[in-house]
């Protein structure tokens, strides 16, 4: 008998009308969950920064996001929305929101008070002094929790798998019609998609980096980085109060 | 061996879970009855529970283990730093539903093979924030402490270590909190845990009480534990509440 290992590439090239088709739903899910957090949590978190209040909520939120495991929130709204895709969009939606909402805050929150002090001196509307000064200055943080969310997104999508939502998992889910060559296929396809959406937000992250912020380090380096949630840095859950670092 | 029950009409013989209520019968969102009969037997949600827990407490106790001692090298070997923090977020971007099928195929289905893909999701956060801790340690407080006459390991012990605490706590919270989340996944491949009774509906028809109760204790455990160690910080950092009531 072959090595399910070995086998899982020859599933890959055989049933790639499968994997193509499932990858395309995970990504057309994972996509959705992302941008209609990305719509909600992004000007929330970005207004609540501009006018510095509301801390505890947008920080706390994902202290509170991080408590809530994926599993259990697919189970929980199972019953409300019935087995499918909207039961895991929902829980998705769920987890995306958080780590998107509080960056977005931070981001804003923390740009030096004399830049913007400075900006508002020389005539800026609050609305220029939001867009020209605070946004950019913002916006490496910004998608780095876009980053941490869309990175947590994509492997939690294979949970939809299990609960009728298609995807990569479905192939997971399905042992028995696709063997442990197909299973391990998967399992394949979904690490390199993991690393492919985190190193593709890396290099969005360098790209909208101000040249003025930007340290050089090597693409392992910006990597080896711990995925850049500010609740989780250490002094912020120390004090549990939020600060970042650049 | 379960118990069967012929109904009043003669009619087909229905399992008898236990006084089959109309909540029950109708898959009610949440029947109260059928929770508290399958609380410790049965579905054995306790059982489940400390299995849960358990799961946790053996990754969180090996992962601390392996990056407390990788901390403490790095905090005097900074080259340690790179490579541990690289392979960290490696292990840490694999989607974990991925990691538990790869891994069962090497080492078999059984709580080792749990136990390595639990471990390795704890390695970045731990090991991130002992360094942290250890570094934060002002420069000043480390030269009086040599000023003194301690030596190195008598600085580390004494006097770094006791002020790193308050972060590694931090980092603690965020590991175990998130290993919550992860052991619900590990169902997949052991019979154990709160994942099991998610994973068991879903191949048994949809019965709603059986996820809710399962998602809702899981989500419990999670913000519990959470609560636990903002205790403990609390407790083991007087000095931090007192600068708050300032």
């Amino acid at each position: 008998m072959s090595s399910p290992f070995l086998g899982a590439f020859s599933f890959l090239v055989d049933r790639s009308d499968v994997v193509l088709h499932d990858l395309a739903t995970h990504l057309e899910i994972s996509a959705e969950a992302v941008g209609i957090a990305l719509v909600i949590g992004l000007p929330l978190g970005v207004f609540l920064g501009h006018i510095h209040r509301f801390s505890f909520l947008a920080i706390n939120i994902s202290n509170l996001g991080r408590a809530l495991p994926s599993l259990a929130l697919l189970a929980i709204f199972l019953p409300i929305v019935g087995i499918g895709q909207t039961d895991v969009l929902i829980a998705l939606t769920v987890l995306a929101f958080p780590p998107i909402l509080t960056n977005a805050y931070v981001a804003i929150d923390q740009v030096d008070p004399e830049v913007v002090d400075a900006a508002k001196g020389i005539g800026l509307h609050p609305m220029q002094v939001l867009l020209n000064v605070e946004l950019p200055l913002a916006l490496p943080l910004v998608f780095a929790g876009i980053r941490t969310s869309a990175v947590f997104v994509v492997a939690t999508a294979t949970l939809a798998g299990f609960f009728g939502g298609g995807g990569l998992g479905d192939i997971i889910n399905n042992q028995e019609s696709y063997r442990l060559s197909g299973v391990i296929g998967a399992s394949y396809v979904l690490i390199v998609l993991a690393f492919l959406v985190q190193l593709l937000f890396v290099g969005v992250e360098r790209l909208v980096t101000p040249a003025g912020l930007r340290v050089s380090r090597g693409l392992l380096g910006r990597l080896s980085r711990p995925t850049n949630d500010p609740s989780a840095t250490p002094e912020a859950a120390e004090e549990g109060a939020l600060q970042t670092t650049h | 061996m379960v118990p069967f029950s012929v109904n009043a009409g003669g009619g087909p013989t229905i399992p008898n879970f236990g006084e089959t209520s109309s909540c029950v019968q109708n898959n009610g969102t949440f029947c109260w009855d059928w929770f508290t009969q399958n609380w410790s037997s049965r579905v054995d949600f306790q059982a489940r529970l400390v299995e849960h827990v358990e799961l946790t407490v053996i990754a969180v106790v090996i992962g601390f283990a392996i990056s407390f001692v990788l901390a403490v090298l790095a905090h005097r070997a900074r080259w340690v730093v790179a490579p541990v923090t690289f392979v960290g977020s490696l292990l840490y971007t694999i989607p974990s539903v991925a990691a538990f099928e790869i891994l069962v195929t090497i080492t078999g289905i059984n709580d080792v093979t749990v136990e390595i893909a639990l471990v390795s999701y704890t390695l970045l956060i731990l090991f991130t924030n002992t360094l942290a801790g250890l570094s934060n340690v002002s420069p000043d407080v480390v030269d009086a402490a040599r000023g003194t006459g301690l030596t190195d390991t008598q600085i580390l012990v004494r006097v770094e270590l006791p002020l790193a605490v308050p972060t590694i706590i931090a980092g603690l919270r965020v590991a175990v909190v998130t290993i919550i989340s992860l052991a619900t996944v590990a169902a997949l491949i052991v019979p154990e845990g709160l994942g099991k009774p998610i994973f068991d509906a879903l191949g048994a028809g949809v019965f709603n009480t059986k996820f809710i109760a399962s998602g809702v204790l899981c989500i419990l455990l999670a913000l519990l534990a959470d609560a636990l160690f903002v205790g403990v910080q609390r407790v083991l950092t007087p000095w931090a509440t007192a600068r708050r009531a300032r």
